[in-house]
């Protein structure tokens, strides 16, 4: 009962959760674009109305498509027209500006705060061959609309722009790569501001920096924000008691409960993907170790038992298997274990040292901070043929953390003085810089599809 | 926060201390008028003459208070590079640790373990918790109960100067004893 009543001071203490309702805390800044990336033009929806929203929603789709690095959206100014519907568009235009498809669209106001919104995903290039072609056979044009990818239409709230304008570059992007988009996902983060009242501050927002919001705040360090597989809780580390504990917080309610305070380390949770286990390092038995916790039960099976450091755990996306960082070999390198035989082996040996290795949601390689020459940098290896590409630019790079549609990797590195979040394309080409408005910020987590 | 801690530790040490010297008068110290009446009066004296004093002999709990005056300046001790050993040049502080916790029983230290912001965050957890039970380790060695220590590892999240230079790190990468 004490315990409860001393959790419902911190609970007041701690937890004041004003919604930054547009506060931008951080800005993307793309660092290195690619020059391959496929021309898009997403044309200004036309409007009908009194009252326009205040959200531009061809703005943020064309962020999106130009962020994930797979395109480059052109600017108005290089358009040969501003059509509103496919029957507008002449196609020619459009090849010779060397666009490959076009979003065309209206909104439409009907009613208080009410606005349809309609789009059209239109692939110029067969449009133009599907014309030419009739033309010649039948004389007549008889419209074809194989090469309308997408036709939707929706009634939404001025609000629910920026959202929408997410949605519809989740569709642009699967129909033109075949793959799934992540643009309405969001990341996690720890902020620190060294000098606020309250210095180290846990966040969410969406995964372009928008729609801020503090979900605690702390006097002591947060750590280790891990998503919960339903994207609706955050299991994290907080020192709020002067000593490591595992915390999982309930996104939507503020709920929270601990999961794990033994003596010293209580760090690094990890959801499991079927979300009912937690893997976590705890130094309760000598030294940091592995265990994974029954999160109902909170029953614990130890799965390290060595006296060099074993720590950050993560888990393959079938839940069988975890990969972590160990010091047994001499310097810390990756491992995993098969949770069902026990089985041990280590997966990398280039570089000084490799640490927080996270699986792509295929399963098939392997993210992680490599460190050759003094430089932390991320890398990515393939677990077939165990080649490693180094993908940042960057040093002291640290937490990676990958996209649920396998895209991109969010992680924290150092630019000028300061701790900053960076974005790079799993291929390594693309890259982008999230910078805080102030303070530093740390630890990105990036949700599963919501 | 250190200040805090200590003032905790000496609220606890303090009447046991007070218990075992028998020391008999219950005088109370002079009110804080009185305190600045007497300054005041010492300023003027000072000024026109020059008065010596006798070394007093200290009462116990002033004992106490000096020695974890000088224990608080001393709490810090460094570590090299991914390194977890007590160099040699800390050993003295960590002696003078040791006797105080040897000769104080109920107090209770907590160590922390820091590192400097290299290596990935969680590394940096278990490569703090290290430093700090390599200290407790050495206490325990010198006599110190294990019952008095605690650890806690705050990795890299504690950094005391942020200048990013091999100077800064150095500074970083430390156990700090706090009462």
């Amino acid at each position: 009962m004490m315990n409860l009543i001393r959790f419902s001071l911190f609970f007041l203490l701690l937890l004041s959760v004003p919604v930054d309702a547009r506060s931008n805390a951080l800005e993307i800044v793309i660092t290195e674009g690619i020059d391959s990336a496929r021309p898009i033009a997403v044309v200004p929806f036309r409007f009908e109305g009194a009252n326009r929203p205040s959200e531009t929603i061809t703005d943020v789709v064309a962020a999106d498509l130009t962020r994930s690095g797979q395109f480059n959206a052109i600017p108005t100014i290089r358009m040969p027209q501003q059509p509103h519907n496919a029957s507008s568009v002449d196609y020619a235009a459009w090849v010779r500006e060397g666009v490959e498809a076009v979003v065309v669209g209206t909104i439409r106001e009907v009613g208080p705060d009410r606005y349809t919104v309609a789009f059209e995903l239109i692939d110029v290039a067969r449009g133009n061959l599907g014309i030419t072609r009739q033309m010649l056979n039948a004389g007549q044009l008889t419209a074809s609309q194989e090469h309308i990818l997408e036709t939707r239409e929706t009634t939404i709230s001025g609000s629910q722009m920026r959202q929408f304008g997410h949605r519809i570059s989740d569709i642009v992007y699967e129909r033109l790569t075949g793959t799934r988009g992540a643009f309405l996902t969001k990341i996690a983060y720890v902020l620190v501001q060294r000098d606020a009242e309250f210095p180290f501050q846990l966040a969410v927002a969406d995964y372009d920096g928008a729609n801020q919001q503090i979900l605690l705040r702390s006097r002591e360090p947060l750590m280790s924000p891990s998503w919960s597989p339903d994207g609706t809780k955050l299991a994290y580390v907080t020192f709020e008691q002067r000593q490591a504990q595992i915390i999982i917080q309930d996104i939507y309610t503020g709920r929270r409960s601990v999961l794990s305070s033994t003596p010293g380390i209580n760090g690094a949770p990890t959801w499991s993907p079927d979300g009912k286990r937690m893997a976590m390092v705890l130094s309760k038995d000598g030294n940091s170790e592995i265990y994974i916790m029954d999160i109902a039960t909170k029953a614990l099976t130890r799965v390290t038992n060595h006296r060099a450091i074993d720590t950050e755990p993560a888990w393959s996306p079938d839940g069988k298997e975890l990969i972590f960082s160990s010091e047994r070999g001499g310097n810390p390198q990756l491992y995993s274990v098969n949770l069902q035989t026990g089985t041990t082996r280590r997966l990398t040996f280039e570089g000084e040292m490799n640490l927080s290795g996270t699986f792509t949601p295929d399963g098939e390689s392997i993210v992680m901070v490599n460190r050759t020459r003094g430089r932390y940098q991320l890398a990515r290896m393939d677990r077939q043929t165990r080649y490693m590409q180094v993908l940042t630019t960057t040093s002291l790079d640290e937490s990676p953390s990958i996209a649920p549609n396998g895209s991109m990797v969010i992680y924290s590195t150092m630019h000028g003085n300061s701790q900053v979040l960076a974005l790079v394309s799993m291929d390594g080409r693309f890259k982008a810089r999230l910078p805080a408005a102030e303070g530093e910020v740390k630890s990105p987590a990036w949700s599963p599809f919501l | 926060m250190n200040v805090h801690h200590a003032l905790k530790g000496m609220l606890i040490a303090l009447p046991i201390l007070t218990m075992a010297a028998c020391s008999s008068t219950s005088q109370t110290s002079a009110s804080d008028a009185e305190a600045e009446e007497a300054a005041r009066r010492a300023q003027q004296e000072r000024e026109a003459v020059q008065v010596e004093r006798a070394q007093p002999t200290m009462t116990a709990e002033e004992r106490v208070r000096e020695q974890m005056e000088s224990l608080r300046q001393e709490s810090t001790i460094y570590f090299d590079f991914d390194r977890a050993t007590i160099r040699q040049e800390f050993a003295e502080t960590l002696r003078a640790h040791a006797s105080f916790l040897q000769s104080n029983p109920s107090v209770r230290v907590t160590i922390e373990g820091h590192t400097d912001e290299r290596g990935t965050p969680e590394y940096n957890i278990a490569l703090g918790e290290r430093r700090a039970q390599a200290v407790v380790q050495y206490m325990q060695n010198l006599g110190v109960s294990s019952n008095q220590m605690r650890t806690v590892s705050y990795g890299e999240e504690r950094p005391i100067d942020m200048s990013r230079t091999e100077a800064g790190f150095a500074k970083n990468r430390r156990a700090v004893l706090t009462y």
